[in-house]
């Protein structure tokens, strides 16, 4: 793809974390084992929301190896509530509830005791008397008039109710022939890591320091642990190096760390808290989003699409951190690859009875793709127009680049067209509409799927602004720190966690890239919190973009100081000084040089031999900043959100069992568009995950409730995750537009596949629907619901 | 760790079990709901193994029992004498080095976190030992019962027929070799 242009990056190179995870020696948070550990389990509320009346801890503490019971008023006189995104007071959020529980699962109390096995037979026997209160599920239900309040003092449940409209949205809506309406629903899913969150703590009253071990993926953990503990974030150290089994956006356990960093100071004992999976589910505050969209689009008699009305209503569950702010990152593509001129976008969040949300895979763009992708569907299906020959005709074309939306973001760059070319090279579509018609005409239901998306990268939070005016936050940096030591190894240090990311490769392959040096010579450290720079952690896709910056300007720096070194040596002026394979040379007579070894041994021992002004040593670092950042949002809610936007179109064949309702996806297509791949073997897995999960979400995962406000998918029996007979033969056509911001090039991928795949499977569920003159518009497209659908159409045809 | 001599006697809420684990006869005195799961990790320091569902879905926990995939979650650790356990760490050849499996594992890229790796790993050593030239539909059977969150299974798919690829090639005199 590249080989002219680099030399390691983009080849097809092994990932050097790989080597660890297969002998079984990553190092997970449940590997971590200290010395006098106790450990934590958790009383939960078995109703949908209560008053605790009382909590009677005695039986517990007296079986045998129960040390301390902590409950929500204990804790909340110890500690402050957690961060929010959005300034609500009065709906705090801690990690124990205190005096009412809100959601069926949260954890009123929790026992420590010397093994997990006694703990969890002590929380048996606490005694919780609860007078059950009213409660409330459903979003719509939540915002009515009357409505049961999840938080009195908060006077309602809505925690924020904003619309922007960017251009003149009712002059297009006029002017349009046609308008449509649709609802559309994502379902209460997640990413749900196989490796629940952990975390084990430990305080050192001497040195005043609380050491952590996490499975966390999240920015600003120190500062949050030390903002409710009431301890300075200087004296919380965050090691790194623990491996985090899976994430996706979701490990945020700030709660699970708040409690048992509080019991391991008020103990003095290590405190180790691994969720089981139950308390995963209905406790860990880690679903996703769960949004109901009604979106209005105005078109003309080509299917060209003018405007659009978007109100997204979004059911955040009992407690808000972060996730209200899921449906601000949509705004910086909320066009998604689209010519739509005007828009207005309504975002609610309420409160309700459920588990509390966190950050998902996409930040919630994911389901802001679904609308978009299924009424595109539909402007064609009105105008009985081919849904592809409608998307080519809205879809930004490749010359206008850069294409600044009317949210005021200016897309980076693409080729929507030629990847869209690419795809049906491989796969004629004249002959995919053939197979569709031959599956039905042997009575099955058929249908062709495609969905053409964006994946914002990179971000610089502007959405916080956007949402809470209050926050000024406009950049999200990461940092990279190279040393040459006094051997001539070279270390670099990244400085978060990585949950199967390859982190580790993506620096070496830079730095080696740039200093032309093997990358795996390169060791690629992590160090504590307390010995890190700043990092925004791996979040919004945004790592080779971010991390990878920082590497590659901190190894342009190192590069440079190299340069200088031999230039001085070798008596000659910078410019003639060329750097090659890690040796200087002169260019007007090349046998004269400084070997990498020359160079380490000035710098490391002779000063003497050092410009004037040139630190000792050679160690750089490179604090990166957000491409295209640093702007915060105007008065009507314009503003440059991410940096870079990969595409990515999917074409899927699908058939559905007329008489089960059990869809196959006989078909998968992908054309995808990042930019320049650092990996092609991450990018690749990353992909492929990626359209395993939207399978996920699109057919099989829900959080469901029943009508006591229980959660009944909580265990891998009824939440269903895709097993490989699930997860069909997909084939990937890449396709490389750069991104003009970035160093190499390379835009995010984290959120690939994922961001598309449930939206081309409804559409191609829909389209095998047609023939009935039904369609469905609620994720998930379970075997059950389609059946009855079915069923229900046919007997209404007067079919069987 | 926790291995006794067989003359101390075992507390009374314990009791005493012999372990066959990579090789190794182990004598534990443990509680007897103690999973095999529970008894690698915690008992035997072999972490290779790991919990992610703990009710027998997810696969994480999976080691050999007589050569056969078992969810060591779902097993209580007095169940497992007199078999011969096998786990992660008993099929890597030798520190810094990898099995046939392991390296095709490393050549596809067949995981992203790790997490449910070493038992896909195993899984894929017991299905090779079985059926040392699988179809991809066999392939997909047996590790159906692991759950990655992470792959979409594809590059996993792939390593295992490497895997199988290279094993049949290297078990053939040169000169038929592929």
């Amino acid at each position: 793809m590249s080989e002219a242009r680099h030399r390691y990056v983009s080849s097809d190179r092994r990932v050097r974390e790989d080597r660890r995870f297969v002998v079984g020696k990553g190092k997970f948070v449940a590997d971590i084992d200290l010395p006098n550990t106790k450990h934590i389990a958790l009383v939960t509320c078995p109703h949908a929301a209560a008053r605790i009346k009382s909590i009677d801890k005695r039986a517990a503490l007296n079986m045998p190896g129960v040390h301390y019971v902590v409950d929500g008023r204990e804790l909340a006189e110890a500690t402050l509530p957690l961060m929010t995104g959005l300034d609500t007071p009065n709906v705090p959020r801690r990690p124990l509830a205190v005096d009412v529980a809100r959601y069926s699962g949260e954890w009123v109390a929790a026992v420590v005791a010397n093994t997990r096995a006694q703990a969890e037979d002590a929380a048996e026997a606490i005694d919780v008397s609860y007078e059950p209160l009213p409660f409330v599920l459903d979003a719509e239900q939540a915002i009515a008039p009357g409505a049961v309040l999840v938080h009195q003092a908060h006077g309602s449940n809505v925690l924020l109710d904003k619309t922007f409209v960017w251009g003149d949205v009712d002059k297009d809506f006029k002017d349009s022939p046609r308008k449509l309406s649709l609802r559309v629903k994502w379902a209460r899913s997640s990413t749900v890591p196989i490796e629940t969150f952990g975390v084990v703590t430990t305080w050192d009253p001497w040195r005043e320091i609380l050491d952590v071990y996490a499975s966390i993926q999240m920015p600003r953990y120190a500062d949050q642990i030390g903002a409710a503990l009431k301890i300075p974030s200087s004296s919380v150290r965050v090691h790194y190096d623990v491996d985090v089994g899976g994430s996706y956006g979701v490990k945020r356990g700030i709660k699970n760390t708040v409690l048992a960093g509080y019991l391991a100071r008020r103990l003095g004992v290590p405190i180790r808290l691994i969720e089981d999976r139950l308390e995963n589910m209905r406790g860990g505050d880690a679903h996703g989003p769960e949004r109901l969209f009604d979106v209005e689009v105005a078109f003309d008699d080509n299917g060209v699409v003018r405007s659009m009305k978007m109100r997204a209503l979004e059911n955040l569950g009992a407690y808000a951190g972060r996730s209200p702010f899921q449906l601000g990152k949509p705004i910086g593509s909320i066009v998604g690859p689209y010519k739509i001129r005007s828009v207005q976008y309504r975002a609610i969040a309420v409160v309700t009875n459920k588990t509390t949300q966190d950050a998902v895979r996409g930040f919630g763009q994911g389901p802001t793709n679904l609308a978009l992708e299924r009424v595109i569907d539909e402007v064609a299906n009105v105008l009985n127009l081919d849904p592809l020959e409608v998307r080519r005709r809205n879809l930004i074309r490749h010359e206008e680049f850069p294409y600044m939306i009317p949210s005021g973001t200016t897309y980076d760059s693409g080729d929507y067209h030629t990847v869209i070319d690419k795809v049906l090279a491989d796969t004629n579509y004249a002959e995919l509409k053939k197979e569709r018609d031959r599956l039905r005409a042997e009575g099955k239901l058929a249908g062709i799927g495609i969905a053409a998306c964006l994946e914002p990268s990179g971000g610089n939070a502007t959405f916080e602004a956007l949402l809470n005016p209050a926050i000024t936050t406009s950049t999200f940096m990461d940092s990279c720190r190279i040393v040459v030591d006094g051997m001539g190894a070279i270390t670099a240090t990244m400085h978060t966690t990585s949950s199967g990311q390859g982190h580790e490769t993506l620096v070496g392959t830079v730095i080696g890239e740039v200093l032309q040096i093997d990358p795996d010579t390169i060791r690629v450290a992590r160090p504590d919190s307390l010995n890190s720079l700043p990092s925004g952690t791996p979040v919004g896709s945004r790592m080779a973009i971010m991390l990878g910056g920082a590497a590659f300007h901190a190894a342009q720096k190192l590069k440079a100081k190299l340069t200088a070194i031999a230039a001085h040596d070798l008596g000659i002026p910078p410019e003639r000084a060329v750097y090659k394979d890690g040796n200087v040379f002169d260019r007007n007579a090349p046998q004269n040089k400084r070997t990498w070894a020359d160079l380490v041994q000035i710098a490391h021992r002779n000063i003497h031999r050092m410009p004037d002004g040139c630190e000792p040593g050679l160690a750089v670092s490179h604090i990166y900043d957000v491409p295209t950042g640093g702007t915060l949002p105007t008065p009507d809610g314009r503003v440059q959100m991410y940096p870079c936007f990969a595409f990515e179109f999917h074409l899927i064949l699908l058939s559905i069992d007329p008489d089960l309702g059990v869809p196959e996806i006989v078909r998968y297509r992908l054309g995808h568009d990042c930019g320049t791949q650092i990996n092609p073997k991450i990018v690749r897995g990353m992909t492929m995950g990626g359209i395993a999960h939207g399978i996920g979400a699109a057919l099989h995962e829900e959080f469901a409730y029943n009508d006591e406000g229980q959660l009944i998918s909580q265990t891998f029996m009824d939440y269903l995750l895709p097993s490989s007979h699930e997860v069909p033969a997909i084939k990937i056509i890449d396709h490389e537009t750069p991104s003009p911001h970035t160093v190499l090039g390379q835009k995010g991928s984290g959120e690939s596949g994922y961001l598309g795949a449930p939206a081309a499977i409804a559409n191609a569920v829909n389209d095998a629907l047609k023939p009935l003159g039904v369609s469905i518009n609620t994720l998930p497209l379970k075997v059950s619901k389609l059946g009855d659908l079915i069923a229900e159409a046919r007997a209404k045809k007067g079919g069987k | 760790m926790h291995t006794l001599t067989r003359k101390e006697k075992p507390k009374e809420s314990h009791m005493r079990i012999e372990l066959t684990v990579n090789g190794a006869e182990h004598t534990l005195d443990i509680e007897p709901r103690t999973t095999l799961l529970d008894c690698l990790r915690d008992h035997l320091g072999l972490t290779g193994a790991h919990a992610g569902c703990e009710h027998g879905v997810c696969g994480a926990c999976t080691v050999l029992v007589d050569g056969v995939a078992v969810r060591s979650c779902l097993m209580f650790s007095p169940q497992a004498e007199g078999a011969a356990i096998t786990t992660i760490e008993g099929v890597t050849p030798g520190p810094g080095e990898l099995s046939p499996v392991q390296d095709a594992f490393c050549e596809t890229h067949g995981m992203q976190c790790g997490y449910c790796t070493p038992a896909m790993v195993l899984v894929a050593h017991a299905l090779l030992a079985d059926n040392p030239e699988p179809t991809r539909e066999q392939i997909v059977e047996a590790i159906s019962g692991n759950i990655c969150r992470c792959t979409g299974y594809a590059q996993i798919v792939e390593a295992i027929a490497l895997a199988a690829e290279r094993i049949r090639g290297a078990n053939r005199p040169p000169e038929l070799r592929k």
